[in-house]
């Protein structure tokens, strides 16, 4: 379907078709959105909020507002970046992200995203909550500590694998990833160390056991150049996706 | 805060609460820049001079995260002294490795390091009077101080820490490339 529609992001023009997200128009387009939860292989989710832009006033997350023509949409501005970093720091402090302690550190979206933004500091008092490590299951072992509920898992599991072993169990603060098996965990459910759930982990949660730190620092996915430019931990199209890179010196 | 620095030269006092001493290694790891620095900073308490009491100073650096009643004490010096407060490194930023006891009881890890253990002759939990209380969670120093600049990484690197302070005396806006911030 062709379409000669577009609007601006930044004020660059982005041609997008009916049905597109905003999200969905830029990734095309190679303009980076900072984005956790949203994996263009599925539906959006829009939990993570990190994809906020501001758009005729209001405050929207890229990955499930539709583009409409014309509009204008800010992606990069200092009180946008300031958003999403406090939205990074809430995430920090609400887990156990003890990144010299993680196999993931280096090729960890969470980590990425908020180099982007330049995170220096979690900035808010850490909650320090006690959960567990499902190391159950022979080939995978699940830190629940690194879990930042991006619901990726529980997507591919449902969607793509077909076995629903991921899902999220309570509401609000009390909201959390549970394993489906009958003794909740993951050695006792159906997943394999193939599944797509187990690949779209965007963050240290969820690990093939057996290798690890399997690449020097230096040698790492985001060791020198930021996630505008190397692309998310888990896509399909891994690299040269994005073409501009806003905030890196 | 205390302003009554004099000397024309930038104060700088450094410290290491509950860490590895690693940040003060890649302090040192600037190698021959150091002689550059002597030229421009002068050093108050710290562990390369030894000196034991903080006075006023421009900038602390302090490494490690809160896990004592001495830490804690250290750390409310360098408040009252220093004009600029810096997080150095993981622990002194979110409580880095030391804060993964606060997954565990501290009478839990008491127990298992100094009576569970393997191979331990006379059992017993150390309470000498002179040995700091520990306190019930480890915290990163911005729950306990206000911090005026993060420096993260386990640990920074040399050019991490050079380029702040060589940007704090220019008093230039400090700001790094990409690879020279990360958590690790």
């Amino acid at each position: 379907m062709i379409s000669d529609k577009t609007f601006k992001i930044d004020g660059r023009k982005i041609p997008f078709q009916d049905g597109d997200t905003i999200m969905d128009a830029a990734l095309r387009a190679g303009e980076y959105i900072p984005h956790l939860c949203h994996n263009p292989e599925f539906k959006p989710n829009g939990s993570c909020r990190v994809c906020v832009i501001e758009t005729n006033g209001r405050h929207v997350s890229a990955c499930n507002q539709p583009a409409i023509e014309n509009m204008e949409v800010d992606n990069s501005s200092d009180a946008i970046m300031n958003l999403r970093r406090s939205l990074l720091q809430m995430l920090f402090v609400e887990g156990n992200h003890v990144c010299p302690a993680c196999e993931k550190s280096g090729a960890c979206q969470l980590q990425a995203v908020a180099y982007y933004t330049r995170m220096l500091s979690p900035h808010f008092t850490h909650f320090f909550p006690r959960r567990d490590v499902d190391a159950t299951h022979p080939e995978i072992a699940i830190d629940f500590n690194r879990c930042i509920l991006c619901k990726l898992c529980v997507r591919a599991s449902r969607d793509v694998d077909k076995k629903n072993v991921f899902l999220i169990s309570g509401r609000g603060i009390d909201s959390r990833l549970v394993i489906n098996s009958p003794s909740g965990k993951l050695g006792d459910s159906d997943v394999a160390v193939t599944d797509k759930a187990v690949a779209v982990c965007p963050v240290g949660a969820i690990l093939p056991k057996h290798k690890g730190y399997e690449k020097p620092i230096g040698e790492r996915m985001y060791d020198n150049k930021p996630i505008s430019i190397v692309g998310d931990v888990a896509a399909k199209f891994s690299s040269k996706i994005y073409s501009k890179d806003v905030n890196t010196k | 805060m205390n302003d009554a620095v004099t000397s024309e030269k930038l104060k700088v006092a450094t410290a290491a609460l509950c860490g590895c001493f690693g940040c003060h290694m890649s302090l040192l790891d600037i190698d021959e820049r150091i002689l550059q620095l002597v030229e421009l900073v002068e050093f108050d308490r710290t562990p390369i001079t030894d000196i034991k009491e903080v006075g006023p100073c421009d900038v602390g650096l302090i490494e490690g995260a809160v896990a004592n009643n001495e830490n804690v004490e250290v750390l409310r010096e360098f408040r009252k002294n220093c004009k600029i407060l810096v997080a150095v490194g993981a622990c002194a930023v979110n409580g880095g490795v030391p804060s993964m006891r606060n997954h565990y009881e501290l009478e839990e890890c008491l127990e298992e390091v100094y009576l569970d253990g393997v191979g331990l002759d006379n059992a017993l939990i150390p309470d000498d009077p002179e040995i700091p209380m520990l306190l019930d969670k480890v915290h990163p120093i911005h729950e306990v101080v206000k911090i005026d600049y993060f420096l993260p990484g386990c640990p920074p690197s040399a050019d991490t820490i050079w380029t702040f302070l060589t940007e704090l005396l220019e008093g230039k806006p400090i700001s790094f490339p990409y690879s020279l911030i990360h958590y690790d």
